[in-house]
């Protein structure tokens, strides 16, 4: 039986366009632009000035602050400029913008590590300078969750496998094609937590993928490759803990202080290669798909790749109403397809009137639907109804603050009513602590 | 790609599950219940549940027309209202009590309080309520199963009966198909049985408050029975009256019913208290109506006090 949480939903999934589909070298544009902050946390400062030379690999955007990790060039090539460019989570923001010169020369920083000599602190710090991020879309550094704070230990890493948005197949590939650097991946996490317990959790409509991970891991005590349930949101990090270990993450706290690290399955992957082969992140799986799109797939993709161009190369039919950046359930909607692949682009979906539909809201039926089904077990239209009288602490009471933005109940709502977007609005308008 | 780009916060998805339908999967989940009132009490019955329905949604069409506002009649759940209050009428009454019954429903008891989901009772029974206290007599006028083959037979509902201290001439499987005297739509324990499971499956509606409804009118009847403690019989308590109807499709009712499934299993017990006190202490041989509106009332309350238990709280 697959494990699972309380609440949420199983969405029409979509994801047979792209799931058998193999994971396809996107050829390299002409100029890539990789902004400064593809990570939560201050955006990086450049390294390079207009004119210079970069290579493949080279570090061009050095981290600020706590929350932050470099930035790589993905490209070899000539800095055309650095200058605030299109960003598909954050508007403009500071970009590198390179002219690739055909010729992938790989810059001379990209030396394999060691592993078994290095110590955890050396390794974290392999792990910060790989930039790598939580590739499934939040891109939180990976090395803040790889050095708890002190007086905080971990027990479990947990592989996050579940990729439970509709559409999304990336992490799915990944685990098909590269399933050692997966493994790998995970074993490095527990060894610089000296964890002795290691799950990878796949929800069950990729049975492929979780037979070949048990497969690959059969001499593996210490680490179990769980089914969970294909549910949405599996993949949120409190949920896919409550399936795995039956564990809560109390409220206003992280994953760490229930003693687990979730990962992404795309990073953990990446932290291998970084190590192995001393490349950093500079490239990562994205499916593309959607009704607007003639030839769905997953494709591996250079960081800073416009979208216009993965969208090219895909082809585009006519009526295209929405283009997403990430999953439509959390994914963000473009403006404009010149910002680029960043390393949290789980996906880029073209959407016409098939999936895209404009409905009214009504009155709340009071049907319950939304209580139901909320992962955080919260009573949705209750902080709906407190939020449109602007009364914000009877929000809160009814769990205003627990809410992760998944989306479930303005999904699930009959009546149509934009229950997260306005639970967004009014957690921005709460007091800061 | 010359198209404007539309641009919205997530999600950008929606369930195809919008109110319409919803309920009209109520409405097929109530065709069993037509059907076997059009079998019992003949083609009358059908009729009257057509013009409760139709005039359900004309009002409520009205009702929009002078407001200006776009009629709301297709998202199904004035048909609803409709289908429901005829349900709960004898099949003797003049064509015109059904059309005043849902002129009440919907115009006083919904429309009037802002239309669907903010009406604090459910329309149908507010309807009847106010049916049976202006036309007590027709309302009261209960014929025999199968006689509108012959000629029009009155009879007394077996809860009648029973309160009048008689015993009742019909078993189990009479009371289970619905050959014995009440409203056209609670008579036939199967078909609401029926509906009920489509409602369930479907996930459409929840089913705690029904069981729990049920269950503790069925305990309560055997408890209180009408000859002292522990006399009554607890399937006879269910299959008789209204219990099943209102049950399945009155107290599942969204709107006037608490959201939470901890709520819905007090509000079911609550309610099941409520009818057998009526049953036993009451003026009224039934209590389902008035136990419903009772709890209807209180359903708000019951979502302040039940809270569920956050993650990770």
């Amino acid at each position: 039986m697959a494990r699972t949480f309380r609440g949420g939903f199983h969405p029409e999934e979509r994801k047979h366009l792209t799931e058998h589909k193999e994971i396809a070298v996107l050829p390299v544009p002409s100029v890539l632009t990789i902004p400064m902050a593809q990570h939560i946390g201050a955006p990086c400062t450049p390294l390079v000035k207009v004119g210079d030379e970069v290579k493949i690999g080279q570090k061009i955007g050095e981290p600020n602050g706590f929350m932050s990790v470099p930035v790589h060039s993905s490209v070899s090539g000539k800095v055309i400029a650095v200058e605030p460019r299109p960003h598909t989570g954050l508007g403009t923001v500071l970009s590198v913008v390179i002219e690739n010169d055909f010729l992938d020369a790989v810059s001379d920083t990209v030396q394999p590590k060691n592993i078994d000599s290095l110590s955890q602190k050396e390794l974290i710090d392999a792990v910060k300078e790989a930039g790598i991020v939580g590739m499934g879309g939040a891109t939180f550094p990976t090395f803040i969750k790889l050095s708890p704070p002190e007086g905080k230990k971990a027990d479990a890493v947990i592989l996050n496998g579940a990729e439970c948005e509709p559409f999304l197949t990336a992490d799915h590939r990944v685990m098909l094609e590269h399933p050692d650097d997966v493994i790998d991946g995970l074993k490095i996490m527990m060894k610089i937590l000296s964890v002795d317990r290691g799950y990878i959790a796949i929800e069950d409509n990729k049975k492929d993928a979780y037979a070949l991970l048990k497969e690959k891991c059969k001499g593996e005590a210490q680490i179990q490759v769980v089914l969970v349930k294909t549910k949405y949101p599996q993949g949120s990090e409190k949920q896919l803990i409550d399936s795995v270990l039956r564990r809560e993450v109390k409220s206003g706290q992280l994953p760490i202080d229930a003693g687990v690290v979730v990962q992404n399955v795309a990073s953990a992957a990446e932290i291998s290669t970084a190590l192995r082969t001393g490349m950093p992140l500079v490239k990562r799986v994205v499916t593309v798909s959607g009704s607007g799109v003639e030839n769905p797939g997953n494709f591996l993709v250079r960081i800073g790749t416009p979208l216009s161009f993965l969208a090219e190369h895909v082809g585009i039919k006519d009526g295209i109403r929405k283009v997403l950046a990430g999953g439509p359930m959390m994914g963000a909607a473009q403006y404009t397809m010149d910002a680029p692949v960043i390393k949290g682009t789980s996906g880029l979906l073209l959407f016409t009137e098939k999936e895209y539909k404009h409905y009214e809201p009504s009155d709340c039926l009071r049907c319950g639907r939304c209580v139901k089904h909320c992962p955080m077990r919260l009573m949705p239209f209750m902080i709906m109804q407190q939020a449109e009288l602007n009364n914000l602490d009877g929000a809160v009471k009814y769990g205003l603050k627990d809410c992760m933005e998944c989306g479930t109940c303005s999904y699930i709502c009959p009546s149509r009513r934009r229950l997260v977007q306005t639970f967004k609005i009014a957690k921005a308008s709460l007091p800061k602590k | 790609m010359n198209e404007k780009l539309i641009v919205s916060t997530s999600p950008h998805i929606q369930t195809s599950y919008g109110t319409s339908k919803l309920m009209g999967n109520v409405l097929i989940a109530l065709i069993p219940a037509v059907a076997a009132a059009t079998w019992i009490f003949g083609i009358r019955a059908l009729i009257l549940i057509l013009v409760s329905a139709c005039s359900a949604m004309l009002f409520e069409h009205l009702w929009c027309m002078l407001l200006k506002k776009p009629t709301t009649i297709f998202d199904l759940s004035a048909a609803i209202t409709g289908v429901l209050l005829a349900l709960t009428l004898p099949v003797g009454v003049p064509l015109y009590v059904p059309i005043v019954g849902t002129f009440f429903a919907i115009i006083v008891a919904k429309c009037l309080f802002g239309g669907l989901g903010n009406n604090f009772i459910n329309p149908a029974l507010a309807g009847r309520a106010f049916l049976l206290a202006s036309y007590s007599l027709p309302m009261t006028t209960w014929v025999k199963p199968f006689y509108y083959k012959v000629d029009a037979v009155t009879t007394a509902t077996p809860l009648k009966i029973l309160k009048a201290g008689g015993a009742l001439d019909v078993g189990y499987w009479d009371l289970f198909l619905g050959n014995i005297g009440g409203s056209m739509g609670e008579v036939c324990a199967l078909a609401l049985i029926i509906g009920f499971l489509y409602l369930w499956a479907r996930k459409i509606i929840q089913p705690h408050i029904t069981i729990s409804y049920v269950a503790t009118v069925a305990l309560l009847g055997w408890f209180f029975g009408y000859n002292g403690i522990m006399t009554g019989d607890a399937l006879t308590s269910i299959l008789t009256g209204g219990v099943l109807l209102g049950g399945i499709f009155m107290l599942t009712d969204y709107t006037t019913s608490p959201t939470t499934r901890l709520g819905n299993v007090i509000a079911g017990i609550l309610a099941g208290c409520l009818t057998i006190f009526i049953r036993v202490k009451g003026g009224y041989p039934e209590g389902v109506c008035y136990s419903i509106l009772l709890v209807n009332i209180l359903a708000p309350q019951i979502d302040k006090l039940v809270v569920p238990r956050k993650y990770g709280a």
